[in-house]
């Protein structure tokens, strides 16, 4: 069907100088496919996790996002209700529909007038779930899916993001892992986001605020604190 | 896009002289080349992580075939479309139809210098559809119709006045009449203007900085939001990516992340780097309703297995043009096409031709700098000098060059004749020089005395000095 396909194909295959791969080397890149062999993994990020925590704290907050530490997670509305005070942001909130997030107890604060779904244009300011927390570059790994929808990330604003302290890594590779094991398949969208959106593109002069959110506020949930 | 690369001396001469490219251009290579160091500086493991790098890029490669078949059935799987363009008519034809199974009329976009390879804009606005360019610098220049003079930083030779003209001309439509001046206001005016764009758009493009084989994703790395926005508000993605992408894993694509963006921006991490997979899922509540990868080869599949094939280890980085001394004395336009610089300079001539883009090849002085700085150690003086010989054999060089050369070749072959004629010519040189030590005239080489002067030599050449001091092998 696909003669383009085909052609680039043969093409390839010709410039190898083989034909298809043979059944052994193939079973041996299939086994790779299934057994990602590990490369060099930066050794700052190779510490014990209360370490992994603060190296999370202190890269994420080299990248401009803001960081807070809470104990529990009853305390997250009071929490956010104080930030969007302190930065002058709306008390309307999209919320995703996922329950660590949306079944805080938010109705202790009715100053705070809350949605829950995906993020439309008007949304000034969200509130989401991260999977996990990579200690090495301070970034969050967001995963798609019917609870935690994409635009969440994007269309607001201010975005605010909890994230409990055991789901903190030290590294990328910890947390593939860990997407491997929790997911069935690959969610529609990873993200992986590092402080709040940028641009250099007017004269090398970097500028905060893009087209994504302006502020990126981390809750870490640490019980251990 | 029409190519000038055959016009380069010219373009080169003009750019020299343009006194607001060489102020932006100083700019750059202050700001890139320390943000680069420092990264590098800051991860002890940098270098062993770009030989690793160079190492996973040529073992794909020599399974090309192979991880292709894969990728491509794993996005199946996931309910994604992948199709297959042999050159740019082909992409730009798959992209057409697929824009119009849907009835689109505007599309947005995320940076992509495919879509420059291929001069998707233009074919997109001659069949009636409205591409809107997201990232900032492209759509600084889409509005002034030029074209990214960096392959990161499209809008590079621009200032912060050109942009606020750019402005004021452009969004007067949106009732923003306002003359801005700084940049912050710039950044914040075309956030609005674009904000109901992505909302409004049809068809989502973007590029793919890499294709993960074990997940079928395609891989895109910004710091805008622009590219996520692109590609979560319409019913339809497109990622448009070539051949020579691919990443077999997940921790694969976390080694090339981590040498692309240190190497790119100095950056620890982009700020959004951000996997795709299939089309959204039953119950997701946003993402896109289809899911397109157009993978082009366009010259490259060509290239597998000749001593071009390390360019095709390439990820697009920058790091060459941001180092190079000649990308930084004319910028990018003056290279004539898509891809400026060392990497363009390797990449031009294979997709043009060399008879139009002999120029870029020979525009090195081989300093080696960029070979210094590609994360995965490319030897592009090496792969340029490939392309003078092929420009020779092919008699494609200019007549002086090539006689000059084969009577070069001559007297180096009778070392005898070789000694007297150099020894002839250091002494003729010192007598012209009479005494300053330099030459700022000298026949038959005006082009290189008319810009700096001929340090003039000793008198001797370096085997008389060696045999009156005694030296012997």
């Amino acid at each position: 069907m696909s003669t383009a396909r085909d052609a680039i194909l043969t093409t390839l295959r010709r410039q190898l100088k083989r034909g298809s791969l043979a059944d052994e080397p193939r079973q041996r890149l299939q086994h790779r496919l299934q057994h990602p062999p590990r490369h060099t993994i930066p050794q700052r990020g190779l510490v014990p996790h209360s370490e992994q925590v603060n190296l999370f704290i202190q890269m994420a907050e080299r990248a401009d996002a803001s960081v807070q530490r809470l104990s529990t997670a009853a305390a997250i509305p009071a929490a956010v209700a104080d930030y969007l005070h302190r930065h002058n942001l709306p008390s309307e909130l999209i919320v995703a529909p996922d329950p660590s997030v949306a079944e805080l107890p938010w109705s202790e604060h009715p100053s705070m007038r809350l949605r829950i779904g995906a993020a439309q244009d008007q949304d000034k300011v969200s509130v989401s779930p991260a999977f996990a927390g990579i200690a090495e570059t301070g970034t969050l790994m967001v995963l798609s899916g019917a609870h935690t929808p994409t635009t969440l990330n994007f269309l607001p604003d201010a975005h605010i993001v909890v994230l409990p302290a055991p789901q903190i890594v030290g590294c990328y590779e910890e947390a593939w892992q860990r997407l491997r094991e929790h997911a069935v398949a690959m969610p529609r969208t990873v993200n992986l986001i590092t402080g709040p959106s940028r641009s250099a593109d007017i004269e090398q002069t970097l500028q905060l605020g893009a087209h994504g959110p302006i502020h990126l506020h981390i809750v870490i949930v640490d019980p251990s604190m | 896009m029409q190519t000038t690369s055959i016009h380069f001396k010219a373009n080169a001469r003009r750019a020299l002289a343009d006194e607001s490219l060489q102020r932006s251009l100083t700019r750059m290579r202050v700001g890139f080349q320390h943000k680069r160091a420092a990264a590098a500086a800051k991860l002890p493991e940098f270098e062993t992580l770009r030989d690793e790098a160079r190492d996973l890029k040529d073992h794909v490669l020599e399974h090309l075939d192979f991880y292709l078949e894969a990728f491509e059935a794993k996005v199946k799987e996931q309910g994604g479309h992948v199709h297959w363009a042999r050159d740019a008519a082909e992409a730009r034809q798959i992209i057409l139809d697929i824009c119009q199974a849907v009835n689109a009329r505007t599309v947005t976009k995320g940076k992509s210098m495919i879509s420059e390879e291929i001069g998707l804009n233009e074919h997109l606005q001659a069949h009636g559809l409205t591409p809107i360019e997201t990232d900032l610098g492209e759509y600084i220049i889409q509005l002034r119709q030029e074209h990214p003079s960096h392959i990161i930083a499209p809008a590079l030779h621009l200032h912060k006045e050109d942009v606020a003209e750019t402005f004021h001309q452009h969004h007067a439509q949106y009732g923003l009449t306002r003359k801005l001046s700084q940049a912050p206001e710039l950044l914040s005016e075309a956030r609005q203007v674009l904000r109901s764009q992505f909302l409004a758009a049809d068809v989502g493009i973007t590029g793919a900085n890499f294709c993960v084989v074990e997940t079928g994703s395609t891989v895109i790395v910004t710091n805008e939001g622009n590219g996520d926005l692109t590609q979560t508000l319409p019913k339809v993605h497109i990622a448009l990516t070539s051949i020579d992408k691919l990443a077999p894993t997940l921790d694969d694509v976390t080694l090339l992340l981590r040498v692309l963006v240190r190497s790119a921006t100095g950056q620890e991490a982009s700020v959004y780097t951000t996997f795709s997979s299939g089309p959204r899922r039953a119950d997701d509540l946003d993402g896109p309703e289809q899911f397109h990868v157009v993978l082009l080869d366009n010259g490259r599949s060509a290239m597998l297995g000749t001593e071009f094939q390390d360019m095709l280890r390439c990820i697009r980085c920058g790091a060459c043009m941001n180092h190079c001394p000649v990308y930084g004395a004319v910028g990018g336009h003056a290279y004539g096409w898509v891809y400026p610089g060392p990497m363009g300079a390797v990449l031009t001539p294979q997709m043009t031709g060399i008879e139009q883009a002999g120029h870029l090849p020979n525009a090195s002085t081989f300093c080696g700098r960029c070979e210094a700085v590609c994360p995965v150690r490319i030897p592009l003086p090496k792969l340029m000098r490939h392309w003078r010989e092929h420009e020779f054999q092919r008699h494609l060089s200019p007549r002086s060059v090539r006689y000059g050369v084969r009577a070069w070749a001559f007297a180096v072959r009778r070392p005898a004749l070789y000694q007297r004629l150099s020894g002839l010519g250091a002494w003729l040189l010192k007598r012209l020089a009479r005494g300053r030590g330099r030459l700022s005239r000298l026949p038959l080489a005006g082009g290189w005395t008319a810009g700096r002067d001929l340090p003039a030599p000793s008198g001797q050449t370096f085997q008389q000095q060696w045999r009156q001091r005694g030296g012997h092998r």
